[in-house]
Protein backbone atom coordinates (compact mmCIF):
# COMPACT_ATOMS: atom_id res chain seq x y z
CA UNK A 1 0.00 0.00 0.00
CA UNK A 2 1.33 3.11 -0.95
CA UNK A 3 0.16 6.19 1.02
CA UNK A 4 0.53 9.75 0.63
CA UNK A 5 2.96 12.24 1.27
CA UNK A 6 0.93 13.96 3.63
CA UNK A 7 -0.29 11.46 5.30
CA UNK A 8 2.38 10.03 6.18
CA UNK A 9 3.41 13.54 7.69
CA UNK A 10 0.54 13.27 9.52
CA UNK A 11 0.96 9.95 10.55
CA UNK A 12 4.26 10.73 11.80
CA UNK A 13 3.37 13.82 13.94
CA UNK A 14 0.05 12.49 15.12
CA UNK A 15 2.76 9.63 16.76
CA UNK A 16 5.26 12.11 18.36
CA UNK A 17 1.94 14.52 20.13
CA UNK A 18 0.77 10.63 21.15
CA UNK A 19 3.75 10.75 23.06
CA UNK A 20 4.09 13.56 25.01
CA UNK A 21 0.34 13.12 25.66
CA UNK A 22 1.03 9.99 26.97
CA UNK A 23 4.04 11.12 28.84
CA UNK A 24 1.70 13.78 30.61
CA UNK A 25 -1.02 11.17 31.55
CA UNK A 26 1.06 8.31 33.07
CA UNK A 27 2.67 11.10 35.63
CA UNK A 28 -0.33 12.81 36.64
CA UNK A 29 1.77 14.50 39.91
CA UNK A 30 5.14 15.08 38.00
CA UNK A 31 6.23 18.30 38.31
CA UNK A 32 7.99 17.71 34.82
CA UNK A 33 11.12 19.62 35.91
CA UNK A 34 14.10 20.22 33.63
CA UNK A 35 16.83 17.57 33.83
CA UNK A 36 19.32 20.55 33.87
CA UNK A 37 18.08 21.60 36.69
CA UNK A 38 17.60 17.88 38.44
CA UNK A 39 21.69 17.53 37.98
CA UNK A 40 21.92 20.24 39.82
CA UNK A 41 20.56 18.87 42.83
CA UNK A 42 22.88 15.76 42.07
CA UNK A 43 25.80 17.78 42.30
CA UNK A 44 25.67 18.77 45.73
CA UNK A 45 24.51 15.61 46.73
CA UNK A 46 27.79 13.75 45.27
CA UNK A 47 29.62 16.96 46.27
CA UNK A 48 28.33 18.67 49.36
CA UNK A 49 29.89 22.02 50.10
CA UNK A 50 30.14 22.78 45.86
CA UNK A 51 28.97 26.23 45.51
CA UNK A 52 28.40 27.74 41.97
CA UNK A 53 31.42 29.94 41.20
CA UNK A 54 30.17 32.06 38.67
CA UNK A 55 26.35 33.73 38.94
CA UNK A 56 24.45 34.29 35.36
CA UNK A 57 25.39 37.39 34.27
CA UNK A 58 21.63 38.25 33.86
CA UNK A 59 18.67 35.92 34.65
CA UNK A 60 15.23 36.58 33.30
CA UNK A 61 11.95 36.19 35.84
CA UNK A 62 10.69 33.08 34.35
CA UNK A 63 7.57 34.83 32.40
CA UNK A 64 10.75 36.34 30.54
CA UNK A 65 12.47 33.08 30.16
CA UNK A 66 9.23 31.94 28.67
CA UNK A 67 9.19 34.95 26.12
CA UNK A 68 12.49 34.20 25.39
CA UNK A 69 12.47 30.57 24.30
CA UNK A 70 9.37 31.86 22.75
CA UNK A 71 11.63 34.42 20.85
CA UNK A 72 14.04 31.30 20.27
CA UNK A 73 11.52 28.99 18.60
CA UNK A 74 9.80 31.85 16.48
CA UNK A 75 13.19 32.84 14.80
CA UNK A 76 13.82 29.37 14.01
CA UNK A 77 10.24 28.72 13.16
CA UNK A 78 9.83 31.90 10.79
CA UNK A 79 13.34 30.94 9.12
CA UNK A 80 11.22 27.38 7.64
CA UNK A 81 8.28 29.02 7.10
CA UNK A 82 9.78 31.57 4.56
CA UNK A 83 11.63 28.36 3.11
CA UNK A 84 8.60 26.42 2.64
CA UNK A 85 6.62 29.18 1.50
CA UNK A 86 10.05 29.72 -1.46
CA UNK A 87 10.02 26.31 -2.58
CA UNK A 88 6.07 26.26 -2.67
CA UNK A 89 5.79 29.75 -4.75
CA UNK A 90 9.24 28.20 -7.16
CA UNK A 91 7.26 25.25 -7.57
CA UNK A 92 4.40 26.22 -8.97
CA UNK A 93 5.93 29.29 -10.89
CA UNK A 94 8.01 26.77 -12.89
CA UNK A 95 4.16 24.87 -13.27
CA UNK A 96 3.11 27.77 -14.74
CA UNK A 97 5.47 28.49 -16.71
CA UNK A 98 5.90 25.29 -18.76
CA UNK B 1 22.66 19.08 28.67
CA UNK B 2 22.95 22.28 29.37
CA UNK B 3 25.54 22.37 32.61
CA UNK B 4 24.51 25.16 34.68
CA UNK B 5 26.39 29.11 34.78
CA UNK B 6 29.10 27.73 37.78
CA UNK B 7 28.44 24.53 37.81
CA UNK B 8 31.82 23.09 36.28
CA UNK B 9 35.01 23.62 38.07
CA UNK B 10 37.26 26.00 36.49
CA UNK B 11 39.67 23.64 35.27
CA UNK B 12 36.77 21.36 33.36
CA UNK B 13 35.59 24.50 31.84
CA UNK B 14 38.75 25.47 30.15
CA UNK B 15 39.60 22.19 29.43
CA UNK B 16 36.22 21.69 27.18
CA UNK B 17 36.43 25.16 26.14
CA UNK B 18 40.26 24.52 24.44
CA UNK B 19 38.39 21.35 23.02
CA UNK B 20 35.59 23.05 21.67
CA UNK B 21 37.32 26.11 19.80
CA UNK B 22 39.54 24.48 17.23
CA UNK B 23 35.61 22.88 15.73
CA UNK B 24 34.15 26.33 15.98
CA UNK B 25 36.75 27.68 13.91
CA UNK B 26 36.86 24.95 11.49
CA UNK B 27 32.89 25.44 11.85
CA UNK B 28 32.80 29.63 10.90
CA UNK B 29 35.96 28.46 8.02
CA UNK B 30 33.48 26.46 6.39
CA UNK B 31 30.25 28.85 6.50
CA UNK B 32 32.50 31.49 4.93
CA UNK B 33 33.50 28.98 1.81
CA UNK B 34 29.78 28.30 1.77
CA UNK B 35 28.71 31.92 1.47
CA UNK B 36 31.69 32.13 -1.07
CA UNK B 37 31.72 29.30 -3.09
CA UNK B 38 27.87 27.83 -2.98
CA UNK B 39 25.57 30.86 -2.57
CA UNK B 40 23.02 28.30 -3.38
CA UNK B 41 23.54 25.98 -0.35
CA UNK B 42 22.85 29.66 1.89
CA UNK B 43 19.26 28.86 2.52
CA UNK B 44 19.41 25.10 3.14
CA UNK B 45 22.33 26.08 5.65
CA UNK B 46 19.94 28.88 7.33
CA UNK B 47 17.38 26.58 7.53
CA UNK B 48 19.81 23.71 9.32
CA UNK B 49 20.38 25.83 12.04
CA UNK B 50 16.85 26.83 12.13
CA UNK B 51 15.87 23.22 13.00
CA UNK B 52 18.59 23.79 15.40
CA UNK B 53 17.08 27.16 17.18
CA UNK B 54 13.71 25.34 17.01
CA UNK B 55 14.02 22.10 18.51
CA UNK B 56 16.36 22.97 21.07
CA UNK B 57 13.90 25.35 22.38
CA UNK B 58 11.01 23.04 22.87
CA UNK B 59 11.17 21.15 26.45
CA UNK B 60 9.47 18.33 25.76
CA UNK B 61 7.72 16.02 28.64
CA UNK B 62 8.71 12.56 28.84
CA UNK B 63 7.57 9.50 30.57
CA UNK B 64 9.88 9.95 33.26
CA UNK B 65 7.99 12.77 34.62
CA UNK B 66 10.71 15.33 34.00
CA UNK B 67 11.21 17.74 30.71
CA UNK B 68 14.34 17.91 28.17
CA UNK B 69 15.35 19.33 24.84
CA UNK B 70 15.88 17.39 21.48
CA UNK B 71 18.95 19.22 19.94
CA UNK B 72 18.06 19.66 16.20
CA UNK B 73 21.61 18.80 14.84
CA UNK B 74 20.88 16.05 13.34
CA UNK B 75 20.17 18.37 9.69
CA UNK B 76 23.40 20.42 10.27
CA UNK B 77 25.77 17.37 10.92
CA UNK B 78 24.72 15.59 7.35
CA UNK B 79 24.43 18.21 5.44
CA UNK B 80 27.17 20.56 6.20
CA UNK B 81 29.39 18.26 8.60
CA UNK B 82 29.92 18.14 12.26
CA UNK B 83 32.41 21.23 12.23
CA UNK B 84 29.82 23.37 10.62
CA UNK B 85 27.20 22.41 12.97
CA UNK B 86 29.44 23.27 16.16
CA UNK B 87 29.35 26.60 14.72
CA UNK B 88 25.63 26.60 14.60
CA UNK B 89 24.70 24.84 17.70
CA UNK B 90 27.15 27.37 19.09
CA UNK B 91 25.00 30.51 17.80
CA UNK B 92 22.22 28.68 20.06
CA UNK B 93 23.69 27.96 23.19
CA UNK B 94 25.21 31.75 23.41
CA UNK B 95 21.79 32.71 23.10
CA UNK B 96 20.58 30.76 25.52
CA UNK B 97 23.42 31.20 27.88
CA UNK B 98 23.17 35.28 27.87
CA UNK B 99 19.23 35.85 27.55
CA UNK B 100 17.59 32.59 29.10
CA UNK B 101 19.99 31.92 31.64
CA UNK B 102 20.17 28.42 30.29
CA UNK B 103 23.90 27.32 30.28
CA UNK B 104 26.23 29.52 31.07
CA UNK B 105 28.92 31.16 29.78
CA UNK B 106 31.49 29.68 31.86
CA UNK B 107 30.16 25.63 30.64
CA UNK B 108 29.69 27.24 27.55
CA UNK B 109 32.84 24.98 25.69
CA UNK B 110 31.46 21.77 27.51
CA UNK B 111 27.98 22.51 26.26
CA UNK B 112 29.30 23.41 22.71
CA UNK B 113 32.03 19.73 22.96
CA UNK B 114 28.20 17.53 23.64
CA UNK B 115 25.74 19.36 21.37
CA UNK B 116 27.90 20.63 18.57
CA UNK B 117 30.82 18.34 18.43
CA UNK B 118 30.24 15.01 19.83
CA UNK B 119 26.40 14.50 19.30
CA UNK B 120 26.64 15.24 15.15
CA UNK B 121 30.06 14.12 14.77
CA UNK B 122 28.49 10.63 16.00
CA UNK B 123 25.37 11.19 13.70
CA UNK B 124 27.45 11.74 10.55
CA UNK B 125 29.56 8.76 11.12
CA UNK B 126 26.27 6.94 11.43
CA UNK B 127 25.18 8.78 8.32
CA UNK B 128 28.37 7.58 6.28
CA UNK B 129 28.28 3.52 7.84
CA UNK B 130 24.20 3.47 6.87
CA UNK B 131 25.35 4.75 3.32
CA UNK B 132 27.52 2.66 2.98
CA UNK B 133 25.43 -0.81 3.90
CA UNK B 134 22.98 0.93 1.69
CA UNK B 135 20.27 1.25 3.95
CA UNK B 136 16.55 2.99 3.98
CA UNK B 137 17.16 6.24 3.45
CA UNK B 138 14.42 7.07 5.71
CA UNK B 139 16.40 4.98 8.32
CA UNK B 140 19.45 6.66 7.81
CA UNK B 141 18.25 9.44 8.38
CA UNK B 142 16.27 9.03 11.40
CA UNK B 143 18.92 6.99 13.49
CA UNK B 144 21.47 10.02 12.75
CA UNK B 145 18.74 12.21 14.63
CA UNK B 146 18.29 9.77 17.42
CA UNK B 147 22.18 9.07 17.88
CA UNK B 148 23.15 12.66 17.94
CA UNK B 149 20.93 13.50 20.51
CA UNK B 150 21.32 10.64 22.67
CA UNK B 151 25.10 10.91 22.75
CA UNK B 152 24.90 14.48 23.13
CA UNK B 153 23.12 13.52 26.55
CA UNK B 154 25.65 10.74 27.21
CA UNK B 155 28.75 13.56 26.94
CA UNK B 156 27.18 15.34 29.27
CA UNK B 157 26.70 12.91 31.95
CA UNK B 158 30.32 11.53 31.16
CA UNK B 159 31.45 15.86 31.62
CA UNK B 160 29.63 15.66 34.77
CA UNK B 161 31.38 12.61 35.87
CA UNK B 162 34.17 13.79 34.96
CA UNK B 163 34.53 17.05 37.35
CA UNK B 164 31.72 15.33 39.78
CA UNK B 165 33.35 11.84 40.72
CA UNK B 166 31.10 10.10 43.34
CA UNK B 167 32.74 7.78 46.46
CA UNK B 168 32.76 4.58 43.70
CA UNK B 169 34.66 6.66 41.00
CA UNK B 170 33.59 8.58 38.08
CA UNK B 171 32.19 5.31 36.73
CA UNK B 172 29.73 5.41 39.45
CA UNK B 173 28.64 9.33 38.84
CA UNK B 174 28.49 8.27 35.12
CA UNK B 175 25.90 6.05 35.90
CA UNK B 176 24.06 8.66 38.32
CA UNK B 177 23.88 11.23 35.64
CA UNK B 178 23.37 8.85 32.79
CA UNK B 179 19.94 8.38 34.62
CA UNK B 180 18.76 11.12 34.85
CA UNK B 181 19.60 12.34 31.10
CA UNK B 182 19.63 9.36 29.27
CA UNK B 183 16.32 7.50 30.75
CA UNK B 184 14.61 10.95 29.99
CA UNK B 185 15.80 11.50 26.76
CA UNK B 186 15.11 8.22 24.79
CA UNK B 187 11.46 8.84 24.02
CA UNK B 188 12.67 12.24 23.32
CA UNK B 189 15.22 11.58 20.67
CA UNK B 190 12.72 9.25 19.22
CA UNK B 191 10.38 12.20 18.69
CA UNK B 192 13.22 13.84 17.38
CA UNK B 193 13.68 10.95 14.66
CA UNK B 194 10.49 10.68 13.36
CA UNK B 195 9.84 14.63 13.07
CA UNK B 196 13.36 14.91 11.84
CA UNK B 197 12.69 12.36 8.85
CA UNK B 198 9.29 13.96 7.98
CA UNK B 199 11.22 17.08 7.33
CA UNK B 200 14.06 15.36 5.95
CA UNK B 201 11.85 13.76 3.49
CA UNK B 202 10.11 16.99 2.39
CA UNK B 203 13.26 18.55 2.02
CA UNK B 204 14.80 16.18 0.09
CA UNK B 205 11.82 16.66 -2.40
CA UNK B 206 11.75 20.35 -2.50
CA UNK B 207 15.46 20.92 -2.87
CA UNK B 208 16.65 17.43 -4.45
CA UNK B 209 19.56 18.99 -6.61
CA UNK B 210 21.39 20.58 -3.47
CA UNK B 211 20.81 17.60 -1.03
CA UNK B 212 22.72 15.61 -3.72
CA UNK B 213 25.31 18.35 -4.45
CA UNK B 214 26.19 17.97 -0.24
CA UNK B 215 25.89 14.01 -0.35
CA UNK B 216 28.55 13.77 -3.55
CA UNK B 217 26.22 12.36 -5.36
Amino acid sequence: MKMKNTTKYALGILLTVAMFVLAVVVNPNAAFGGTDDLVRSIIQRINPGYSSWFAPIWEPKPEIATLLFAVQAAIGAFVIGYFVGYMRAKSKAQKEKD
Amino acid sequence: MHISEGFLPLFWCIFWYILAIPFVIWGARNVSKIYRERPEQKLTLAVAGAFIFVLSSLKLPSVTGSTSHPTGTGLAAILYGPATTALLSTIVLVFQALLLAHGGITTLGADVFSMGIVGPAVGYFAFKLLRSLRVRIGVQVFAVAVLSDLMTYVVTSLQLALAYPATGGVQESFIIFLGVFLVTQIPLAIAEGILFTIFFDYLSKSRPKLIAQQFGD
